[in-house]
């Protein structure tokens, strides 16, 4: 269990996550956590409640709001995967997500950059401090410059022990992602690795130039994943035989029968264009604070709880 | 047979007949990507070390140790003996056999020692042990580092994290699979 500063920076934390957004002029949105269907996704185990789901990302509902015609919105709210369990995983954690519609996932790293200047700014504010050097957020990374921006395939070059192409064909991208390439990732200063093989974007648009590729990147800092963005895939067509393809994956794996969110894809139909990403906000307040795991930042762990 | 989801730190393996224990465990998941079980591994026979990612589907054997109750004795130049209180038979575990274990042994207590074909080879101590603190340092008020614990050394010179208010003399609950700080526990 934290103790009362740890408690305190953790809604200073909140309130600054916030007070960005509204700042910027997105409305803050509030979508159901238990829904009857999930994103079909092969790597993710929904947690089930009576008979439905605990969302694992608030991306449908987000994006059918986007559909309606919202324009930029935001969302801090619980998620739940199951058997995610570790240092930096909890079963439950808080995320942030937001969603510019007419944006490209440029756009979205620049709100990055931003918002952890911010959130650096707003914590060294409240006087509490994170250890006993003071009040050095961020200790290792230096927020001030440009963050890096390179691309899965630059990065395969430079750290992976075997090309990007191979990995991708022998199905250990993720393996090798792992081991080779993360660790050499945001020490210092916060990358983004971006444009992903399209195997690794199920929701996300191909690049115009080079349709084997999407418009995604990830967050970095000190070889740590912090956020997932990309330029949503609007093609109802292309994103049912996607969800087709995570299905019949799903059922490979786990022999589970995943029904298609119908709904999300009939209302796919009315977004012209729009980018979003999904922020770990706890384990952005751990890297923060310098922190080593969750439970550093995390009002209760699970075994507080048995 | 285990699943990818029973590994942890601590947890006994047989890999290839040999019995091995996780010491170090990662769980990672690359964005959107498939779960991966980084273990590091020790043979509890040769000590060996041994790294491996394991991936979801993967399957594992619990390594068969036969477990027999008995009392530690003493420490002598890092020989850690025990005694079986049936038969009064004694054996000893080197420090490199015990690994962080050794942290938690007091003269008296009831231990399981793991036998992997009739060789001694770990012990598995309760999951909660009381131990006296004989290190810490005041509490400073008004500290305003924004820490929330302090470091303390207890009877078996082991350190570990505390809230600020344990002091010298007190007794505190450690769970032994973490070795981190339960509680403070009332004489």
């Amino acid at each position: 269990m934290l103790g009362e500063k740890r408690l305190k920076l953790r809604a200073a934390f909140f309130d600054s996550v916030r007070l960005f957004f509204k700042n910027k002029g997105f409305l803050e949105v509030d979508t159901p956590v238990r829904q009857p269907v999930v994103i079909p996704e092969a790597n993710i185990v929904p947690i089930e409640a009576d008979g439905e789901y605990l969302q694992a990302s608030p991306e449908l509902c987000m994006k059918r709001l986007l559909a309606r015609g919202l324009t930029n919105i935001f969302q801090i709210c619980p998620c739940f995967r199951k058997n995610e369990i570790g240092t930096l995983h909890m079963e439950e954690f808080r995320m942030l997500e937001w969603y510019r519609r007419g944006a490209r996932y440029h756009a979205l790293m620049d709100d990055c950059e931003q918002l952890l200047r911010a959130v650096d700014k707003d914590l060294t504010a409240t006087g509490i401090g994170c250890g006993p050097g003071g009040d050095n957020f961020f200790a290792e990374t230096d927020l001030d410059m440009p963050f890096l921006r390179i691309t899965v395939a630059q990065a395969f070059d430079a750290y992976s022990r075997v090309p990007l192409e191979q990995a991708v064909r022998e199905g250990s991208f993720d393996e090798v992602l792992v081991e080779d390439v993360e660790p050499k990732l945001g020490g210092g200063r916060p990358v983004f690795l971006y444009d992903y093989p399209v195997e690794l974007g199920s929701l996300a648009r191909r690049k115009d130039e080079e349709p084997h590729l999407v418009e995604r990147f990830e967050l970095y800092i000190n070889g740590i994943e912090l956020a997932n963005g990309f330029t949503e895939l609007t093609d109802e067509r292309e994103q049912r035989t996607r969800f087709h393809d995570e299905i019949e994956a799903i059922k490979q794996g786990r022999n589970v029968t995943t029904a298609l969110p119908e709904r999300f894809l009939q209302d796919l139909e009315h977004l012209d264009s729009a980018a979003g990403i999904a922020l770990g906000l706890d384990r952005l307040l751990m890297v923060a604070v310098n922190g080593r795991g969750l439970k550093e930042v995390v009002p209760f762990t699970p075994q507080d709880l048995t | 047979m285990l699943n990818a989801s029973d590994l942890r730190k601590g947890l006994k393996l047989q890999i290839d007949g040999a019995p091995y224990i996780i010491t170090d465990f990662e769980f990672s998941k690359p964005g959107k990507g498939q779960a991966l079980y980084r273990c590091k591994m020790r043979n509890m026979i040769s000590g060996n070390q041994l790294v491996k990612t394991y991936r979801s589907n993967d399957k594992f054997e619990k390594a068969e140790l036969e477990e027999r109750k008995m009392q530690y004795l003493y420490n002598q130049n890092n020989e850690y003996h025990f005694m079986d209180t049936d038969n009064y038979e004694q054996l000893f575990l080197t420090a490199e056999q015990l690994g962080d274990n050794k942290n938690y042994l007091i003269d008296n207590m009831e231990v399981e020692v793991l036998f992997f074909e009739s060789l001694p080879i770990d012990v598995t101590l309760p999951i909660f042990v009381n131990l006296s603190v004989t290190v810490a340092d005041p509490w400073a008020k008004g500290d305003t580092s924004g820490n929330d614990t302090k470091p303390v050394t207890v009877e078996t010179g082991y350190q570990l994290q505390v809230p600020p208010f344990v002091e010298e003399g007190d007794k505190i609950q450690i769970d032994t699979r973490t070795g981190e700080y339960v509680t403070r526990v009332k004489e």
